[in-house]
């Protein structure tokens, strides 16, 4: 492989890398102050996508994607206050089977609104062609926009959770929840607060990827299974190993091209997925002592 | 302050607590003790709305608290000092402070959050050294310490603590025993639930026997101490006559 072919794919790799690391920390975030698995979502990056292109015929780019994340988060609290709030103390099972169940209503209702079409958002910045080189390798900006996008979003989420009160008071509901309760934190508000804010960086994800990937109904599924596959591969609930897992599992799909052919691209993190499942469930990076504590 | 009226509570359809009443009045130290499986912790998580009553009441400042939630019950001055301390293991000491205050950040502001954590500095002064690490790196005394702390941040007219001395060298249990007397010198008032009887009835001023989910006794500390009965069952002591 020549070394212009590598860097190339070690671009692609990063770009879906941060993608699935987005989807993988929307994973956490609902986890770590609930202690489910939200399997929809991929259903949240979907709609930013959907919502974000059908605003595009009334308003200007920035704005609809702000809007479409704004959207995205009021339709993760509704999901979360109809379905997960009133719930008196509800297995974990229940509750995962309750959001594989949203996933399924999401999708149809997007089958519904905008049919089977593929569509996407225009490139933020030129179009297709359009590429700047590094050295000799040719890079879109929209590569840039989804990488910065995803950057900023993690920065922006590590210092929302270490320096704001309400990030202090969600990190005390993941670490504890009845201590939480006892210092008379309203824990059922910090969990719609997570559902909205995982809905939010999805949908932005969403946005972000759009002209690369193409958004469809029924895009959500592949990201969600690509995402859960990092958030476990990082040990579910820690944020900065899901980035380091996303991006190496986006590496190892970019470079797969090279030894099977792409129609097995998904396979491989299908097979990941299995491999880590089977062989160390609480993740590379997470420490088999507090896998035992967790409840899955 | 507290009164509790011919109380029933338990868990599904198990009702562990019987026809439990009593009161604490303000200022004073109140011990509750009783052996492993007394039913204790679920009476201090009755009172704390985590339980709900099946039966009779529980009147907190006059109010019924029965379907109240914990966090409306914490706000309205009762705090708990929860069994095995469960502190914030992954956030640092002085966090684990700030969100003790989260009730007085929302009813006074920060400046009186921060007066209030100057306070507990004082009261545990190894807290303050050890304000940056994590919580989950302290040992147990420290971690109750802590927990106490965290309870006091939101000036509960009512503290409930939760077998404080579990799992503690004997000079440190001697210290935490310390500083409850000192909160009640301070015009706080305590219910304490406690395993070590003798120590628990040494600094109350009344105490209740429980056992099997009943009160088989009560009064004042000093007379349970002398109880042939308690001596017997709690303190280890086999009066021959």
């Amino acid at each position: 492989m020549s070394l212009d072919l590598f860097f190339q794919y070690l671009f692609a790799g990063l770009t879906y890398g941060a993608i699935y690391a987005i989807v993988a920390i929307g994973f956490n975030i609902i986890y770590n102050t609930t202690g489910i698995i939200n399997f929809a979502q991929g259903e949240f990056v979907m709609l930013g996508g959907m919502i974000s292109i059908s605003l595009m015929e009334f308003i200007p780019l920035g704005y609809a994607i702000a809007a479409a994340v704004l959207v995205t988060m009021g339709i993760g609290a509704v999901i979360e206050i109809l379905f997960i709030r009133w719930l008196e103390s509800p297995s974990v099972l229940r509750m995962i089977i309750i959001t594989i169940g949203i996933s399924i209503l999401l999708r149809e209702s997007a089958l519904h609104i905008w049919g089977e079409s593929i569509r996407s958002l225009p490139y933020f910045y030129g179009n297709e062609i359009t590429t700047f080189n590094l050295g000799s390798v040719h890079i879109s900006p929209q590569v840039v926009w989804v990488i910065a996008a995803c950057a900023v979003m993690m920065a922006g989420l590590s210092l929302f959770f270490k320096s704001t009160p309400i990030g202090r008071e969600m990190r005390a509901c993941a670490a504890n929840r009845t201590a939480a309760l006892l210092c008379g934190i309203n824990t059922r508000n910090m969990v719609t607060l997570s559902f909205m804010l995982s809905a939010g960086i999805g949908a932005l994800a969403g946005c972000v990827m759009s002209p690369i990937t193409y958004t469809q109904y029924d895009s959500g599924a592949s990201l969600a299974i690509k995402g859960f596959t990092v958030a476990i591969l990082g040990g579910l609930g820690n944020s900065l190993a899901a980035v380091a897992a996303g991006v190496l599992l986006g590496i190892i799909e970019a470079f797969s091209v090279t030894v099977v052919p792409l129609a097995f691209q998904d396979a491989i993190a299908i097979a990941i997925l299995l491999l880590i499942l089977f062989v160390k469930p609480h993740g590379i990076f997470g420490s088999s002592e507090a896998a035992r504590l967790k409840d899955f | 302050m507290l009164k509790i009226r011919n109380l029933d509570a338990g868990y599904g359809k198990l009702r562990v607590l019987k026809n439990i009443s009593l009161h604490v009045k303000p200022g004073e130290i109140v011990a509750m003790i009783g052996a492993n499986g007394a039913s204790k912790t679920t009476l201090l998580h009755t009172v704390i709305g985590l339980i709900r009553p099946m039966r009779g009441e529980v009147r907190f400042l006059g109010q019924a608290t029965g379907s109240t939630a914990v966090e409306r019950i914490v706000a309205s001055g009762c705090a708990l000092v929860p069994e095995g301390r469960q502190v914030f293991a992954p956030m640092s000491v002085e966090e684990n402070l700030l969100l003790g205050g989260f009730i007085l950040q929302k009813e006074q502001g920060r400046a009186e959050v921060l007066k209030e954590l100057e306070r507990q500095y004082e009261l545990f002064p190894i807290l303050r050294e050890r304000r940056q690490q994590l919580a989950g790196t302290l040992s147990g005394g420290e971690q109750q310490m802590l927990a106490m702390g965290r309870a006091l941040m939101s000036r509960p007219k009512l503290v409930m603590m939760d077998e404080p001395s579990t799992g503690l060298a004997p000079l440190i249990v001697r210290d935490i025993f310390q500083i409850i007397c000192r909160l009640r010198g301070q015009g706080n008032t305590v219910l304490l639930i406690e395993q070590n009887a003798k120590a628990a009835l040494g600094i109350a001023d009344r105490g209740y026997v429980l056992e099997v989910g009943k009160v088989i006794l009560q009064g004042p500390a000093a007379d349970l101490l002398a109880n042939a009965d308690v001596q017997r069952a709690y303190l280890g002591r086999e009066k021959i006559a």
